[in-house]
């Protein structure tokens, strides 16, 4: 499946490097991917913050609870967020017709697709480090020492691997830029219904199953236990198998759309 | 008619594609020698850039194969792409990437190293004329730049076989002529070329075989002359000031081709001096007023036209 090829790592290292590259000449990009997570999370906590908060358990709760609640939220919006930057950039060059090139050069063929996804993870991660820089602003206070920061961050990172493969795959499927931007709107929706923003209980009968048992929630319930000590149960588990599964689904959807014969 | 002893670079046999009920390619058959030009020549949706993504590996065919340089392109895909380079029609550049830069990424891919790479990247700017552009991006440069970006960065990885798709479409003259003199240049150095082309003149300037492709059909296939010969005399072209004139004389002559538009008679002709004299008599005959007399020897456009039976008889200007 994984072609033996020795130059896979070369290759893979120089289209990392590519798209690094293109990323800083079109700096709009990681700006709106960092940008949208932070207008919500001021949004949540200053509009919505103070009602949300007493909502939470303890009627004298407000504001400062509310941050701690959903910081950990808005850093998975963030994370889907990003799928809409890296469909649009794999959509891109796929219309530009450098791709045909790389496919007819002796290149390793995972080389492309790696390059995009493992580029989109630090974009991502940049992106985060924003955010999280933000949230400390305005007063979010993690209760846990480094090496829970650590394993959040570890964490974050395997669900951004995640949320690329499949936004590279999402970004192939259609034959333009523009629908490319919108296929991955989904996944954006997704972390909104989950136990990001309220818990899953306050949610109506299927919807809070759903929201139960969606994949983002054990990752967001992950991240709030690592950085805030709430308890996390088999969330760990179910967090890390969900982003190794998706990984893994939106890889092989990738290599065959990357494969598929261009043109029709 | 590959010279005995001459390797061929490039031989497909039986090559047929379909999209859904549509048939793209239907069994083309065709062989290139090392070292020389060969023009896949056609009109828009003849089968041409099917035909070379399917040679350059980019698309696998329904039926038939493909060997380039030895290596069956659906077998040893990696094989292939070692030995070619493809210029396609929509432009393979970084547009975010200064030129330098999309010459560097060749290298690495190419695996050159550092030093080599630095060398054959400053060669190649030099030779395409691209060193005053170099540290611009890619999407500031002109169309005929952008092609030279286009063929340098194939180059990079000294491609034996080079496919060209159409590579002077959309191009100035001065580009084009630019486009011919690099290509001539490359076919010194031996490589084999395979280039598509709408353009007869280009065909003819710069292939040592044609083959002439029509709805996914070859239909004819030869050198230049030999196509040309296919076309059994020239024309001579009559312009009449009048409609009127131009009436008595189409009736006059059977199987000339007539332009209402621009009032002129085109009648097949040897173009000797006795078959001249007899068409002067009739014209005389007849007191048919003409207004000016032109003696054309055949062309390609000739030839394209008879071949794919193109439904207006109008001139490509060449």
């Amino acid at each position: 499946m994984i072609a033996v090829n020795p130059y896979t790592l070369t290759d893979s290292a120089t289209m990392l490097r590519r798209n690094l590259r293109r990323m800083r000449r079109y700096p709009s990009l990681t700006i709106f991917i960092a940008g949208i997570p932070v207008v919500l999370l001021l949004l949540f906590v200053y509009v919505l913050g103070g009602t949300l908060g007493a909502g939470l358990g303890d009627v004298s709760w407000g504001r400062e609870e509310y941050i701690a609640y959903v910081v950990p939220g808005i850093l998975l919006i963030t994370v889907a967020g990003a799928s809409q930057g890296t469909a649009i950039s794999i959509a891109m060059d796929m219309t530009e017709g450098i791709i045909a090139r790389f496919r007819t050069m002796a290149i390793a063929r995972s080389a492309v697709l790696t390059g995009h996804v493992i580029g989109s993870v630090i974009q991502t991660l940049l992106a985060l480090a924003i955010v999280v820089a933000v949230a400390l602003l305005i007063g979010f206070r993690p209760t846990t020492g480094a090496a829970e920061w650590l394993a959040a961050a570890g964490l974050l990172a395997l669900a951004a691997l995640a949320i690329s493969w499949l936004s590279v795959a999402l970004g192939m499927v259609p034959k333009d830029v523009e629908t490319a931007s919108n296929l991955p709107m989904f996944l954006v929706l997704l972390p909104f219904l989950s136990s990001g923003f309220v818990p899953t209980e306050s949610m109506p009968g299927p919807l809070g199953w759903f929201a139960e048992h969606q994949p983002f929630t054990p990752i967001i319930e992950t991240v709030r236990g690592l950085l805030l000590g709430t308890p996390i149960g088999n969330s760990g588990v179910l967090a890390v198998a969900w982003c190794v599964g998706l990984s893994i689904v939106g890889f092989l959807w990738s290599r065959r759309l990357y494969d598929r014969n261009p043109a029709s | 008619m590959t010279a005995t002893g001459v390797r061929s670079a490039i031989r497909a046999t039986g090559l047929r594609k379909s999209y859904g009920d549509l048939v793209v390619l239907d069994g083309i058959d065709l062989e290139v020698a090392e070292g020389t030009v060969y023009a896949l020549l056609g009109p828009n949706g003849a089968g041409k850039t099917t035909a070379v993504h399917i040679m350059a590996t980019l698309l696998a065919a329904d039926g038939g194969d493909v060997q380039i340089a030895g290596h069956d392109v659906a077998r040893e895909p990696d094989a292939v792409r070692a030995v070619i380079g493809l210029t396609g029609q929509v432009s393979a550049v970084d547009k975010l990437f200064t030129g330098e830069e999309n010459l560097r990424l060749m290298a690495d891919l190419r695996h050159l190293g550092k030093v080599d790479g630095r060398r054959r990247v400053d060669e190649l700017l030099e030779r395409f004329d691209l060193v005053d552009a170099a540290k611009k991006p890619a999407a500031t440069y002109s169309g005929g730049m952008r092609r030279r970006l286009d063929l340098a960065m194939t180059l990079v990885g000294d491609p034996r076989i080079i496919f060209l798709d159409e590579p002077t479409t959309g191009l100035d003259p001065r580009s084009r002529r630019v486009m011919w003199q690099l290509i001539r240049e490359l076919v010194a150095s031996g490589v084999t070329i395979l280039l598509t082309t709408q353009y007869l003149e280009e065909a003819d300037r710069l292939a040592h075989r044609i083959g002439v492709l029509d709805k996914g059909v070859m239909v004819a296939e030869g050198t230049p002359n030999e196509l040309k010969r296919l076309v059994p005399g020239g024309h001579i072209r009559l312009s009449f000031t009048d409609a009127p004139a131009l009436e008595r004389a189409a009736l006059a002559f059977d199987g000339a081709v007539r332009d209402d538009e621009s009032l002129t008679l085109q009648i097949p002709s040897d173009g000797r001096v006795d078959s001249l004299r007899a068409l002067l008599d009739r014209l005389d005959a007849g007191s048919i007023e003409v207004g000016e007399l032109s003696v054309e020897t055949p062309d390609l456009d000739d030839v394209f036209l008879s071949l794919t039976g193109d439904h207006d008889k109008e001139k490509v200007p060449a």
